[in-house]
């Protein structure tokens, strides 16, 4: 499609586009901004978004042929762009990521009432608008610059807080990690419009179908480091270390962001370059010649067995999360080694699971914070005996569904990726993933020890939730996490429709 | 709503209203606990009356979609084999609820998440799909991890996350092999009744015993078997009295009810396949490590000094009876075998309730520091010589049925090992009786004099379970005609399954 018929379809991104400078607007006319204390770019940050996702989910009904059956894709800009059901998938949940991450700031005590705060809100829909690019870019310059967008405003977001030293060493350690990865992968992209005389994917699939064999290697360098790039966004082993300090380091929200988006966002382009952009007909077979199975299973042996390991003896529960998310990462990554569409599907079921458990986890983690300016485990010591039954019980439904416990959500999610690594034979890396699932059972497990087995000490202050203002969130995500196993066939069919691009 | 659906779902309901009661409302939860355990109870008498044992196939079968795009169903059903294990756990549960009235503190929680157990329980042994197999089975987990964690012991934070670890390792070989048959077979399915049929042929046979070995260790960690028990001490004796009571009398079952479900069940051919040394797996993981079971938890029963320990231990050398049992392929083994698991359910849930009456009264458990508890609580002793003798394998009480039973029918096939597991019995009346003898007879203990005798609640707790005990010891012919004939069918599908050329233990059973 041209550029003006294609702007009808990017109304999502209009409008965050036009947020991001509304936000800037009104910062500058509040009166008395540097006191701080305005709700105002919060609430049309939130506005925006919620925009962005209602405009968002009603573009199948735009009356684009095939959008609805994930069968054919349209493309926007010039091949820039592509929007079908995959593209679909992910901006509806990274409209719901950005939703929420906007409602949490607004109730976190790191963000609200600083002077700064609309630059705040301008990053946050930067970021949220640059992840949206991310999961329809199919193209190799788009998808870096999106890349590259949502990596400057998260090094920004993460050093929001000016003050607080943890925060910027964290900053200055994701933009020199982030530097050199997007570093590499712009290097292996070079490679491959170089083999391939092709900057969108249709193109490199067709280029890679017709590879003279002796340039395989070459085009194997140039995936690895595309890899980079992307596991960097998505903290897979090696190329996982920013994400403890960040995590730690940055406000709550911006973790959480970080956590849920970013991770969705660097899943949808690792995705659609490897199954889209290198993968699909002819290309499939030349690519069956490359170890990538062998160095994917490796790479998710290693991103698993290292994020489930460090997080045991983590003593800051933000740490841990962080750890933790890189075990996940590692799970969804046994999805992506299996290279095919029960794994995409596997991998996008994964995903939507883990944004209501890391999600609900990161809100209550704030709560916490925000009553008692404690993030370490020892923080939450008797939580359920002073007052905070109702946050220790989500917490609590978070941690074993993140530890995959039927009859949990986060169970769903790690059945659906085991079966599609059954289907795919490979045997070893699930069993692999299932023992990992049981060591990460003794660290979540101990956060609940204290919580509940662990009677508070006299000098740990009583606590107190309001039931809809602070719970609501938390027990409609908890919720979600308990009764999603009694009707989940929505969700399949849902990814279902999203693989469907990739089966072609 | 089905009757197995009501048994399965009626105590989650009962947590629900639970949830909404005030907690201070201690009185309320209670009695409404006890009131979400009597229907189980009611209905699984319903059951008995309304069960055809002769039938082949499930009884009172209900079948729904559950989740259509992977063929997951709603699918629970009972035969012979899981009868009684429905029946114990309602009867268990009920009486419970009743030994938990102890509980003073965190009543709401301990409550909501023991009948949640309770709905993980009846589901296990109803559940007919997989995926709801193992849905119920860790749907107990979390449950027994509080229940030790937060109700338990001294050491209940150790024994909760050594329970809750070992038992997802054993769940994770168990999903792993569950993901394994439904992509084997075609069309991929998730229903255990006719998978067995449907891997026939289609997986090597090697892979097979690989699977059925894997599912052994999952479902040994449950038994507990040798050397997979070190968790099971810990657990018991932390946990409260009620929690060891539904450990020990329906949860050890699991472990031996899915090996007869789910091994035998879907492997036939691999149970009796030539595995090590000419001999197949049922001999070497059922029949050998059955009768270390036996006597190894013998032996370390008799050198405990904690009275609950030494009932854990006796559980870890009953729990062998059953796996020596259902191990032989012969009609009195396997009958035996599921019998002595219904018997060790009422038996040991009987001491473990006996060991919580004396350590709610003198606060310790220590063997050697009490004696001569005989003239100053006459009614307490008479139950607990009565559960002590039924646990020796007494005649004329339930558990020497079984006992006899097992060992006829291993005789049969394992002469060697049932000489061996025979001659554990004095073992067995050698701990038992001496720990009676210290606690119980000899001068009696100055400092125990005042000491109250069993109040109505813990007799009414206990009576029902003696009397079934006596009840079965003189004739158990209720229960094994309720088992019997699906039993039988199971033993013939396995053996019909051997491969050939058929291992000795066939034709020494066929000539009896």
């Amino acid at each position: 499609m041209g550029t003006v018929e294609s702007l009808t379809l990017f109304l999502p991104e209009l409008v965050l586009s036009g947020a991001v400078l509304a936000v800037i607007l009104l910062d500058i006319a509040i009166p008395g901004r540097d006191r701080g204390g305005s709700i105002v770019p919060g609430v049309a940050s939130l506005v925006a978004a919620v925009a962005a996702l209602i405009l968002t989910t009603g573009l199948p009904a735009a009356g684009i042929p095939g959008l609805a059956t994930g069968t054919a894709p349209t493309w926007l800009f010039g091949r820039m762009l592509v929007l079908d059901g995959f593209s679909l998938f992910f901006k509806v949940l990274l409209g719901l990521s950005l939703v929420a991450v906007v409602w949490m700031s607004l109730h976190s005590r790191e963000v609200r009432g600083r002077p700064n705060e609309g630059e705040y809100y301008t990053l946050l829909v930067s970021s949220g608008l640059g992840m949206f690019l991310m999961a329809g870019a199919a193209n190799l310059l788009m998808a870096y610059l999106a890349l590259e967008f949502v990596s400057l405003t998260s090094y920004v977001l993460t050093g929001f807080l000016r003050h607080n030293r943890r925060s910027g060493e964290a900053a200055l350690k994701y933009l020199i990690y982030g530097g050199v990865a997007s570093g590499a992968m712009i290097y292996g992209m070079s490679w491959i419009f170089g083999l391939t005389g092709a900057m969108d994917y249709a193109g490199i699939a067709r280029g890679v179908g017709t590879l003279d064999p002796a340039s395989r290697p070459a085009l194997f360098l140039a995936l690895v480091l595309v890899l980079t790039g992307f596991g960097y966004k998505i903290s897979m082993v090696p190329f996982h270390m920013w994400a403890p300090d960040v995590y730690t380091g940055a406000p709550i929200p911006v973790t959480a962001f970080l956590a849920v988006g970013s991770k969705a966002a660097g899943f949808a382009m690792l995705l659609r370059f490897f199954h889209f952009g290198v993968a699909p007909g002819e290309a499939a077979a030349a690519l069956g010649r490359l170890p990538l199975v062998e160095l994917g299973s490796l790479l998710c042996v290693a991103t698993m067995t290292l994020g489930n390991l460090a997080a045991l003896s983590q003593t800051n529960l933000k740490r841990l999360l962080a750890y933790s998310s890189i075990a996940h990462a590692g799970y969804a990554l046994l999805g992506f080694v299996v290279f095919a569409a029960a794994g995409v599907q596997a991998v996008l079921f994964y995903l939507a699971v883990y944004y209501t458990m890391n999600l609900g986890a990161f809100w209550v983690v704030m709560l916490v914070a925000n009553a008692t300016g404690r993030e370490d485990i020892d923080g939450y010591r008797g939580l359920a005996w002073r007052g905070g039954a109702l946050a220790a019980v989500a917490l609590a439904v978070f941690l074993f569904s993140l530890a995959g416990l039927p009859p949990l959500a986060g169970f769903l999610g790690k059945f659906y990726v085991f079966a599609a690594g059954v289907e795919g034979r490979l045997y070893a890396l699930v069993v692999i993933g299932l023992l990992n699932s049981v060591v990460s059972l003794y660290y979540y497990a101990r956060i609940v020890k204290v919580m509940f087995l662990d009677r508070p000490e006299p000098t740990d202050p009583p606590m107190h939730f309001r039931l809809v203002g602070d719970l609501g969130v938390v027990g409609v995500l908890a919720v979600a996490n308990l009764v999603l196993i009694l009707r989940f066939d929505w969700l399949l069919d849902l990814v279902q429709t999203a693989g469907r691009v990739f089966m072609g | 709503m089905g009757l197995l659906s009501l048994m399965i779902f009626v105590p989650l309901f009962g947590m629900a209203v639970i949830l909404c009661l005030p907690s201070r409302a201690h009185g309320a939860i209670r009695w409404t606990a006890v009131a979400a355990t009597v229907p189980p109870l009611l209905y699984s008498l319903r059951l008995l009356a309304a069960f055809k044992p002769s039938e082949t196939g499930f009884q009172f079968v209900e079948r729904a979609s559950w989740i259509p795009p992977f063929g997951i169903e709603y699918y629970v059903g009972i035969d012979g084999l899981s009868i009684t294990m429905v029946l114990l756990t309602a009867l268990l549960c009920f009486l419970c609820m009743f030994a938990s009235f102890g509980i003073t503190t965190g009543v709401k929680g301990y409550f909501a998440l023991f009948l949640m157990l309770d709905t993980g329980m009846m589901g296990v042994f109803c559940a007919l799909d997989f995926f709801l197999f193992f849905v119920f089975w860790e749907m107990m987990l979390l449950p027994m991890y509080f229940l030790i964690g937060v109700w338990g012991g001294p050491r209940r934070e150790y024994a909760a996350i050594k329970f809750f670890l070992y038992t997802l390792l054993g769940s994770v070989l168990l999903l792993v092999s569950i993901l394994y048959f439904y992509f084997a077979a075609e069309p991929h399915t998730f229903d255990m009744t006719v998978l067995g049929d449907k891997l026939r042929g289609v997986v090597p046979l090697q892979v097979q015993v690989l699977i059925w070995v894997a599912l052994f260790v999952g479902f040994a960690i449950k038994i507990p078997a040798f050397p997979f028990h070190t968790w099971l001490p810990d657990a018991h004796v932390e946990a409260p009295t009620a929690i060891s009571v539904i450990l020990a009398g329906v949860l050890l079952k699991m472990g031996t009810y899915g090996i007869l479900r789910i091994n035998y069940g879907v492997l036939p051919e691999a149970t009796l396949a030539p595995f090590w040394g000419g001999q197949s797996v049922a001999f070497w993981l059922l029949a050998a490590l059955g009768t270390v079971n036996i006597v190894y938890g013998a032996m370390c029963a008799m050198a405990q000094t904690d009275l609950k320990k030494l009932v854990a231990y006796s559980s870890i050398s009953h729990m062998g009876y059953v796996m020596l049992g259902m191990s032989a392929f012969t009609d009195q083994g396997i009958n035996g075998a599921v019998l002595q698991m219904f018997n060790h359910g009422t038996i040991t849930a009987m001491l473990f309730l006996l060991v919580g009456v004396i350590y709610d009264r003198a606060h310790h458990r220590n063997i050697d520091g009490f004696g001569g508890l005989a003239s100053i609580l006459p009614v307490y002793t008479g139950v607990t010589g009565l559960a002590f003798f039924a646990a020796m394998g007494l005649p004329g009480l339930s558990a020497f049925i079984s006992e006899v039973l097992v060992l006829l029918g291993a005789w049969q096939a394992y002469p060697a090992l049932t000489v061996v597991a025979a001659s554990a019995v004095i073992l067995t009346a050698g701990y038992m009786l001496w720990a009676l003898q210290r606690v119980y007879l000899g001068p009696p203990n100055e400092k125990y004099r005042m000491l109250p005798d069993m109040s109505g609640r813990e007799l009414f707790t206990l009576i029902p379970l003696g009397a079934i005990v006596i009840f079965l010891g003189i004739y158990p012919r209720p229960i094994l005609d309720l088992q019997s004939p699906a039993l039988l069918r199971l033993n013939q599908r396995v053996r019909a399954a051997a491969p050939s050329p058929a291992p000795d233990l066939i034709a020494a059973g066929e000539k009896h």
